[in-house]
C-alpha cells in the first residue's frame, strides 16, 4: 500500500459531516497555520514541499504563490478551479464528493497564505449536486468559526463563495475562468498581464486546482520537507489518478508516484488489469489533451527503462516518445479500440469546446474533425493524413490559450505512433468499417537505440 | 516629455526607437512598408482589441538587452510590448511566413469568397491579406459554414458568413454605446456576432461598426449594391454636427453621394478628428446626409494602400485549380483573382492597371 494523504480518510463513515471530519483530525492545519505561522511561512512550507499544480501544467504551487503582486490597498483573491471537464479526468469530483471539508480546509490555509479574504470555488456546472455538498461544508465551517471574521482570533477574515459554471470546458482555462466568474463570456484572456498581477476584477489572483489546494493540508500538518520525501525527484507527494477505459477496476486512486505504469495497470490494488483478458494497445496517461502512447512506449521509455507514474518519467522522451502527467486522467485502450475513431472523438470534443477567439483553433479544430470523420468512415485519402499533420502543426503554439495545443497534440501523437492504422483505413476502406486494426505491433518490444 | 526614455527595437534588421509601452506592431508601423505585420483584429482606437486573429505573429529572436533569450513561441505583435534591445523577425523569419500562411488559410476556410457580390470588395482587408500573405488555393474540401443574413435595424446588415470574428465591432458597440446589446453568441466555429433577439441597434454611434469591420460582414444598407467602391470617388467633407465631429469621407459618383464613412488612416483605422479625438461619426451623418448640399467639400481624399483603386495586383494572377464548386454546393465563385474581368458591375474594357494614376469614377463615366 502506498502512502495516502488525501483519500486516507475518505471512506470513514460520515466524513462529509463536520463533526466526523473534525474528530478525525480535520482543521488542524488551520489551527497550526493561523496560530503559529505567518502567511510567508505557509508559502515557504508549500515551496519546500515541491508541490506541483495538479490541474494539468504541473507548475510549482509555492512558486506561483510567491509571484502574486501585493500592491497597497488592493484586495487579492484565491480562486479554486473545480471546473474539471477534461475527458478522462474525474478526480476532483471524487475528492469534493467524499471529503469536501478537506478542500475547504486547504482553501482557508491557502487564503491565509495569499491574503485572500474572498475566495471563490468555480465549479463545473454539471456538478450540480456537489455545489450543495460544498455549500453545506462551508456553512458548517462558518458555524464552527473556521470562516468569517477574525478566524481563531488571528485577525484574518475569510469567506468562500461557490460559483457554478455553465458547461464550457474552456472555462477551466484560468483566465477564461476569471472572465466567467466576472460574469462575462468565458474567453481566455491574452497574457500578459498574468492573473498574479491582474486577475479577478483586475486584482492579483491565484488560480489553483482542487487537488493542489487540498494537498496544502497535509503539507502544513506534516511540514513541507516531510511531504517532499514522499515520491521521487520533482514528483513529490501523492497524486490522484482517475483511471478509466478498458480496465477491470476504473476509479480514483491515490498514488505516491513511485510505482511503475505497468504496476498501476495490472496490480489488483489499482486498475486490476485489462478487462476480459484483452491485451493493452494504448493509453492516454494524463487526460485527453496529452499525447497518446502505444503499449510498448507506455510501459518502457525509448531507452528501454521502466516507465513510472510520475511527472518526469511520463514525459521522458518528450513528445517524440513520451507523454505527460497532465491532470491524471488515465485512459486505457485495449486491442479492440480503433485509434482513428478515438482520435476523431477527441477532435470532435475540441471543436465543440473551442471558444472561437483565435482563428487557428476556431477553424483548425473543425477542419481536423471533418478530416478524421472522413478517415474513420473509410472515405479518406492518403494525403488527408499529411494534411492533418500540417493543420495540427499550424495550430500548435500559435493560439491564445493552450486549448489549441491540447487539440493539436492528440492528433499529432496518434499520427506519430499509429500512422499505419490511419493508412490501413485509407487502403482498406471497407474492411475498416467491419473490423478493427487490432493490436498490430503496438505492444512489440522496441529496439533500444545503441548508446541510449 | 523630452526626457522620455526611448527603447531600441530592431525589426527585420531595421532599428527604431520607441517609448516604453509601445507594441511591436506599433513600432513596425513606425518603420512602415513590408516590415509591418498585417493586423486583422487589432484596432488602436479600441481598447482591448487584438490578439485574436493571429495574422500579426512575429518571432522574437532576442528578448531584450537584459534578457537576450529568444521567445520560444511566435507572439502576437499587436499585444506584445517592446523591450530595450529586442530583436524581432517578421518577413525575415520563414517560421513566421509559414504560420501566417496557415492563419490566412484558416481565415478563408469558411469564408464564402463571394467578393463579386460583396460591398466590401476593393476595401476588404481579408482580400488584401490573402493576396499578400496567402497561398494559392484551398485544401478545404468540405461544405462551408453558412449563416442567414440578419438586419440589425434599418441601416446595418450582418452577413455573418463573411465574419472573421475579429471582435472589433463588439468592442466598438461596447465602447461607444451605453447599453450592451451586441456581442458574440455560441463558441468555436459556430460562434456568431449577434444582438439580443435580433434587436435593432439604436445607438447613435452604432454605424461605426461598419467602418471597423475588416470584411464585408457588417455593411451599410443605404449603400448595399448601389455601386462598387472603386467606381466612386472619395472626397473629404464636413458639416456642423452637434453629435459627432462631422468630419467624413463622401463617396461620390458625379454629384451623387453614395456613401458616407469616417476618415481612415493608412492602416485602415478611423483617423483622429481635428478635435484630437477619434473621428467616430454619428448615424445621422453616415446614413441620412446623402445630399451634396449637406456638406462642405474639402477636396479629394488621398487613396490609401488599402484601396483596390491604387493597385494593379489583381491583374494577371493565375486562377488556382480549385475545389470551390464542390464545396460551394456546385456554385462557382465568380471572382477568385481577377476582379475586373469577371465582375458584373465593372467595365472590363477599362484596364485599371494601365492607368497611370488612381482610377476615378470619371474613368468609368466616359
Ligand atoms: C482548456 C483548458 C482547460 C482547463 N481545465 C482545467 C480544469 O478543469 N481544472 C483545473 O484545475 N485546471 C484546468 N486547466 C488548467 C488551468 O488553466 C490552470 O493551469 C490550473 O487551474 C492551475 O492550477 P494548478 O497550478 O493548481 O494546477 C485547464 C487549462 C486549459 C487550457
Ligand atoms: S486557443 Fe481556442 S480556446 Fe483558446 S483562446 Fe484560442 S480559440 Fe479560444
Ligand atoms: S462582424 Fe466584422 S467587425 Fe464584427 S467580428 Fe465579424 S469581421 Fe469583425
Ligand atoms: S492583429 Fe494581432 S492578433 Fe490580430
Amino acid at each position: 500500500m502506498g502512502v495516502k494523504l488525501l483519500l486516507a480518510k475518505a471512506h470513514v463513515e460520515g466524513i462529509k459531516n463536520y463533526d466526523v471530519y473534525r474528530r478525525e483530525g480535520g482543521y488542524q492545519s488551520v489551527e497550526k497555520a493561523l496560530k503559529t505561522m505567518t502567511p510567508e511561512a505557509v508559502v515557504e512550507e508549500v515551496k519546500k514541499s515541491g508541490l506541483r499544480g495538479r490541474g494539468g501544467a504541473g507548475f510549482p504551487t509555492g512558486m506561483k504563490w510567491s509571484f502574486i503582486a501585493k500592491p497597497e490597498g488592493v484586495p487579492r483573491h484565491l480562486v479554486c478551479n473545480a471546473d474539471e471537464s477534461e475527458p478522462g479526468t474525474f478526480k476532483d469530483r471524487y475528492l469534493m464528493e467524499h471529503i469536501p471539508h478537506l478542500l475547504i480546509e486547504g482553501l482557508i490555509v491557502s487564503s491565509y497564505a495569499l491574503g485572500s479574504n474572498d475566495t471563490y470555488i468555480y465549479i463545473r456546472g454539471e456538478y450540480a449536486w456537489i455545489v450543495d455538498i460544498l455549500e453545506k461544508a462551508i456553512a458548517e465551517a462558518h458555524q464552527n468559526g473556521w470562516l468569517g471574521k477574525n478566524i481563531l482570533g488571528s485577525g484574518f477574515d475569510c469567506n468562500i463563495h461557490v460559483q457554478r459554471g455553465a458547461g464550457a470546458y474552456i472555462c477551466g482555462e484560468e483566465t477564461a475562468l476569471l472572465e466567467s466568474l466576472e460574469g462575462k463570456r468565458g474567453n481566455p484572456r491574452i497574457k500578459p498581464p498574468f492573473p498574479a498581477v491582474k486577475g479577478l476584477w483586475e486584482r492579483p489572483t491565484v488560480v489553483n486546482n482542487v487537488e493542489s489546494l487540498a494537498a496544502v493540508v497535509p503539507i502544513i500538518n506534516m511540514g513541507g520537507e516531510e511531504y517532499a520525501k514522499i515520491g521521487v525527484g520533482r514528483s513529490t507527494g501523492t497524486k490522484l489518478i482517475s483511471a478509466c477505459g478498458n480496465i477491470n477496476k476504473p476509479g480514483v486512486y491515490e498514488i505516491d508516484m513511485t510505482i511503475s505504469v505497468e504496476e498501476f495497470i495490472y496490480s489488483d490494488e489499482y486498475c486490476g488489469g485489462i478487462k476480459n483478458g484483452k491485451r493493452l494497445k494504448a493509453c492516454i496517461p494524463g487526460g485527453s489533451s496529452v499525447p497518446i502512447l502505444p503499449a510498448n512506449l507506455l510501459l518502457k521509455t525509448a531507452k528501454g527503462e521502466t516507465r513510472y507514474m510520475n511527472y518526469e518519467s511520463l514525459s521522458d522522451g518528450g513528445f517524440a516518445t513520451g507523454s505527460m502527467m497532465g491532470s491524471g486522467g488515465f485512459i486505457v485502450l485495449d486491442e479492440d479500440q480503433c485509434i482513428v475513431k478515438h482520435t476523431y472523438t477527441l477532435a470532435r470534443f475540441y471543436r465543440h469546446e473551442s471558444c472561437g477567439q483565435c482563428s487557428p483553433c476556431r477553424e483548425g479544430t473543425g477542419w481536423m474533425e471533418k478530416l478524421l470523420l472522413r478517415l474513420d468512415k473509410g472515405e479518406g485519402k492518403m494525403s488527408d493524413i499529411d494534411l492533418l499533420w500540417e493543420i495540427q502543426s499550424k495550430i500548435e503554439g500559435n493560439t491564445i490559450c493552450p486549448l489549441g495545443d491540447a487539440a493539436a497534440w492528440p492528433v499529432a501523437a496518434a499520427i506519430r505512433h499509429f500512422r499505419d492504422e490511419f493508412e490501413w483505413h485509407v487502403l482498406h476502406p471497407h474492411e475498416a468499417q467491419v473490423r478493427n486494426f487490432g493490436l498490430a505491433h503496438y505492444a512489440d518490444p522496441l529496439q533500444v537505440p545503441a548508446g541510449a | 516629455m523630452s526626457d522620455e526614455i526611448l527603447l531600441k527595437v530592431t525589426i527585420d534588421n531595421i532599428t527604431v526607437e520607441v517609448p516604453a509601452g509601445t507594441t511591436i506592431l506599433q513600432a513596425a508601423r513606425k518603420i512602415g512598408g513590408d516590415v509591418t505585420p498585417p493586423a486583422m483584429c487589432y484596432y488602436s482606437k479600441l481598447q482591448g482589441s487584438g490578439g485574436k486573429c493571429r495574422t500579426c505573429l512575429v518571432e522574437v529572436s532576442k528578448g531584450s538587452e537584459k534578457d537576450p533569450r529568444p521567445m520560444p513561441k511566435l507572439v502576437a505583435s499587436c499585444r506584445t510590448t517592446v523591450m530595450d534591445g529586442m530583436e524581432v523577425k517578421n518577413i525575415t523569419s520563414p517560421r513566421v511566413l509559414e504560420a501566417r500562411a496557415g492563419v490566412v488559410e484558416f481565415l478563408l476556410l469558411n469564408h464564402p469568397l463571394d467578393c463579386p457580390i460583396c460591398d466590401q470588395a476593393g476595401e476588404c482587408h481579408l482580400q488584401d491579406l490573402s493576396y499578400e500573405h496567402g497561398k494559392q488555393g484551398s485544401r478545404y474540401e468540405f461544405q462551408k459554414r453558412t449563416f442567414k443574413k440578419v438586419d440589425l435595424g434599418d441601416y446595418i446588415q450582418l452577413h455573418m458568413t463573411r465574419c472573421i470574428l475579429c471582435y472589433r465591432c463588439v468592442f466598438t458597440a461596447d465602447q461607444l454605446s451605453p447599453k450592451r446589446e451586441h456581442g458574440v453568441l455560441d463558441r468555436g466555429d459556430h460562434a456568431q456576432i449577434a444582438t439580443f433577439i435580433q434587436k435593432n441597434l439604436h445607438n447613435e454611434f452604432i454605424g461605426n461598426v461598419i467602418d471597423v469591420c475588416p470584411v464585408g460582414a457588417l455593411t451599410d444598407k443605404t449603400f448595399r449594391f448601389k455601386n462598387r467602391v472603386w467606381f466612386t470617388k472619395p472626397v473629404n467633407a464636413h458639416r456642423h454636427c452637434d453629435k459627432c465631429c462631422g468630419e467624413v469621407q463622401l463617396w461620390l459618383r458625379g454629384d451623387e453621394v453614395f456613401r458616407v464613412t469616417a476618415r481612415k488612416d493608412e492602416w485602415g483605422e478611423i483617423k483622429e478628428a481635428s478635435n484630437g479625438k477619434t473621428g467616430w461619426i454619428c448615424n445621422e451623418c453616415r446614413f441620412e446626409k446623402k445630399n451634396l448640399a449637406d456638406w462642405i467639400i474639402e477636396g479629394p481624399t488621398n487613396v490609401n494602400r488599402h484601396s483596390v483603386i491604387s493597385q494593379n495586383k489583381y491583374v494577371g494572377l493565375v486562377k488556382p485549380t480549385e475545389t470551390f464548386p464542390k464545396i460551394m454546393k456546385g456554385r462557382n465563385p465568380k471572382l477568385l483573382m481577377d476582379i475586373h474581368s469577371v465582375s458584373e458591375v465593372n467595365k472590363p474594357n477599362i484596364h485599371l492597371s494601365q492607368l497611370e494614376r488612381p482610377a476615378h469614377s470619371t474613368d468609368f463615366n466616359q
